[in-house]
């Protein structure tokens, strides 16, 4: 579904690589998460895939067509974009913000208004709240919204930039795995950039661990468990090994305490 | 007092009018041109430097000199649009005044558009590109639309800037609310001056409090508000266009005047003569002293009053001095000659350029000359009209009588006088026909080397008007008519303290005088 082969990019003309020679394809229907410190290069390899950043080398394909060939803007009309900073517009209605892309696409109103109730059923909000302002709602609110617009113009591509990192962690939780389901049932595929380890093992089937701008680890997250060659990776690993070991022996001693 | 108002208040539909019209069409016009540079400056920090430096150097010039500036450099454009194409425009009035003020509204929409579109939430503007817009959607949907509100108090700061500002059109030439301002100020008519501030603060409120109207509707999202401050001023402009044009219409013939009570006087006799031949006629009053010259050859005026002595020196450049008829008739052949302007006749009186004193003063120095004053001038004060020291007589009075002064400063006319009666200057530079001269109890000092030339107040006519025969017929009875006694009382009826009376009074009076039918 998307393939990249040999791609780099430098931000400063070559004397730092922010993403330096990278392969690797994305199978239809997969949930992939690229997992990395900040300015890894995780999110620049996000960013390529739908052009808001171009490669220096390299090629970007979708679907089997590659990237550069596209219009940019009608390439991401294809594809939802969903990121932390959410970026609701603030002078549109809820509804204008569903409704945005098909718009773009010249969508008739009536299947547009239809589109949209549909999106506010899906991210489970009342739909009293089409006509509310992106102010008058919550974080947690904004990004199901922010979801909501993503999905308009049925995309068959989703990438999410951290897209849940800045809500409390319940909501987080709930939005991630709702957001998992949707993945599912719409048969989407999906990128997910993150940089909790913990996020991308309970969401993605499949994490690329990216440091220095190169993939240092590609897998399934149980393969990713056993002793992997590069200490970092172990390091990261162990994480939530360590996490569920823990809550495994409190929950062991609430039983016996009982 | 309630005379003088409704004097003031009968002129109101035409300056209001033209003062309203000159504003809108430079704020429209400094808005559309200022907008394509918003849009550039925000997406190109490399333009945005320049584009709001020169804005802010435009904004440090002060906005008399900017108004005043535009007039050479359309006088030049003029002269040589007319070589190219065969006729010319008047650099005079509208055009430079509109040039100025539209620079002068466009530093505040620039800055407040540049902020305004360069603080918009980058994730704002990442979902934009995110959802597929184009450059272009995204700058019509999201950008322009999110910093509306903060270009609207921009182009408000604007409005009230140029509503000010074009109060200071009417020395080139421009009807304007200015004209209240300048004209009351030179005959220290305050009601004048008064009706004149607070008619261009009334309007600058108004406009605000619309623009700020529409200004709400872009912020709250509520186009009907930003519709109804739209139509409302729209209709305002609409408005005054056409009591401007109910006012006057063009007129057929324009007489200029300088910034004195003489001129304004003469000016007014001028334009009755022309009425009374059956045709239109108007007054562009306050003109500089060379752009009344300049005015006349481009034909944006067709005729005026000036001063042999002032068109020898600052038009002909020339520095000697010969006898009154002979410098009359030079000038008459130089000036047909070299700008195709018609010396009409000398109307019979002088106003030179000359130094005068307190009597009590002059008299415990022993000053009778300006020979006399040299011994003293360097314990002395001198004052001088905004023209005097630019000027080559006051450059040839000081070289020739070897004058050196304590201190020398300017002042507007009115206060000249009353700097000198209240001591703060000793010397002034006065004109001979002034009334208040006798009013202050001044004396003028002689002038034994003969260094100012003749200054006989002579009628020029432009050259498009150079054989008009409604011109011939209004003005040629007023050569050798109008003495000196006659002139000076009447400008005294105008300048003096108590019992003032209007130009146009004084006019009239002084037509009775001379036994003008």
């Amino acid at each position: 579904m998307i393939a990249f082969e040999g791609v780099s990019k430098s931000f400063d003309e070559g004397r730092d690589f922010a993403v330096r020679d990278v392969s690797f394809s994305v199978a239809p229907q997969a949930f992939v998460a690229l997992v990395g410190d900040s300015g890894s290069g995780k999110t620049t390899l996000l960013k390529m895939i739908n052009r808001l950043i171009e490669p220096d080398q390299g090629t970007v394909s979708v679907a089997g067509e590659s990237v550069q060939s596209m219009v940019g803007y009608s390439l991401r009309r294809r594809i939802g974009y969903v990121f932390q900073g959410i970026g609701l517009f603030p002078h549109m209605s809820v509804a204008e913000n569903i409704g945005i892309t098909p718009q773009l696409l010249g969508w008739h109103q009536q299947q547009i208004d239809a589109r949209t109730q549909e999106l506010i059923d899906l991210v489970d909000l009342p739909r009293t709240y089409l006509s509310r302002m992106p102010a008058e709602l919550s974080g947690g609110q904004r990004q199901r919204i922010g979801v909501a617009r993503a999905l308009a113009a049925r995309p068959q591509i989703m990438l999410m930039d951290e897209p849940f990192g800045a809500l409390d962690p319940v909501t987080r939780d709930t939005l991630g795995s709702e957001y998992r389901r949707l993945h599912e049932t719409m048969g989407l595929t999906t990128v997910m950039v993150t940089h909790d380890v913990m996020e991308a093992v309970l969401l993605g089937d499949r994490i690329i661990v990216v440091r220095g701008g190169e993939i240092v680890a590609d897998g399934a997250p149980h393969e990713l468990f056993n002793a992997h060659p590069d200490a970092g990776v172990r390091a990261l690993m162990d994480m939530p090994r360590r996490q569920a070991e823990r809550v495994r022996i409190l929950l062991q001693e609430r039983a016996s305490r009982e | 007092m309630s005379e003088r108002f409704a004097a003031a208040a009968r002129l109101l539909p035409d300056y209001l009018g033209q003062h309203v019209l000159l504003s809108a069409a430079a704020l429209s016009l400094g808005f559309l041109i200022s907008l394509p540079l918003v849009v550039a400056a925000s997406r190109n920090a490399r333009i945005r430097w320049p584009v709001l430096g020169f804005a802010s150097i435009v904004q440090t010039v002060p906005s008399l000199a900017l108004l005043a500036l535009f007039y050479p450099l359309l006088l030049a454009i003029s002269t040589g649009w007319k070589q190219l194409f065969g006729h010319g425009f008047s650099a005079l009035g509208f055009l430079p005044s509109l040039l100025a003020l539209t620079l002068y509204s466009m530093l505040p929409i620039l800055r407040n558009g540049v902020t305004g579109l360069t603080n918009v939430d980058p994730a704002v503007i990442e979902a934009a590109r995110g959802v597929g817009m184009t450059n272009r959607q995204r700058l019509l949907r999201i950008e322009l639309p999110l910093a509306a509100p903060v270009l609207m108090a921009g182009v408000r700061t604007a409005a009230v800037w140029v509503i000010g500002g074009a109060t200071l059109s009417t020395p080139v030439g421009q009807t304007s609310l200015g004209n209240y301002i300048f004209a009351g100020l030179q005959v220290e008519d305050w009601v004048s001056v008064l009706f004149g501030c607070l008619a261009a603060v009334a309007l600058a409120l108004i406009a605000d409090q619309l623009l700020g109207l529409i200004e709400v509707g872009v912020a709250t999202r509520r186009p009907r508000i930003a519709w109804a401050g739209l139509a409302i001023l729209a209709a305002g402009v609409g408005a005054a266009g056409a009591g401007s044009l109910a006012a006057g219409g063009p007129p057929a013939y324009v007489v200029g005047a300088k910034n004195f009570a003489e001129q304004y006087i003469l000016a007014d006799v001028m334009t009755d003569r022309i009425r009374k031949q059956g045709s239109a006629a108007t007054a562009r009053i306050d003109l500089g002293s060379v752009i009344a010259f300049r005015a006349l050859a481009s034909n944006g005026i067709d005729a005026y009053v000036d001063y042999s002595g002032t068109v020898w020196s600052t038009v002909m450049n020339r520095h000697d001095s010969l006898p009154r008829q002979e410098m009359l008739q030079v000038m008459k052949t130089e000036l047909r000659k070299t700008h195709g302007v018609v010396l009409l006749g000398a109307l019979g009186f002088e106003n030179a350029y000359a130094l005068a004193m307190r009597r009590d003063r002059a008299e415990s120095l022993g000053i009778h000359t300006i020979a006399d004053l040299s011994q003293h001038a360097p314990e002395l004060r001198i004052g001088g009209d905004f023209e005097f020291f630019a000027r080559a007589e006051w450059r040839a009075l000081r070289d020739k009588y070897g004058l050196r002064f304590r201190e020398q400063r300017q002042f507007q006319p009115t206060f000249l006088y009353k700097a000198v009666a209240s001591n703060e200057v000793d010397v002034i530079s006065a004109a001979s026909s002034d009334g208040r001269i006798r009013a202050y109890d001044l004396v003028v000092l002689e002038d034994p080397k003969q260094v100012i030339p003749p200054y006989d107040a002579i009628v020029l006519l432009s050259p498009a008007r150079a054989s008009d025969p409604v011109l011939q017929r209004a003005l040629g009875p007023l050569v050798g008519a109008i003495p000196i006694d006659v002139m000076r009382q009447a400008n005294y009826m105008v300048d003096r303290d108590t019992q003032r009376i209007s130009p146009t009074q004084a006019a009239r009076w002084l037509e009775q005088q001379i036994h003008l039918q």
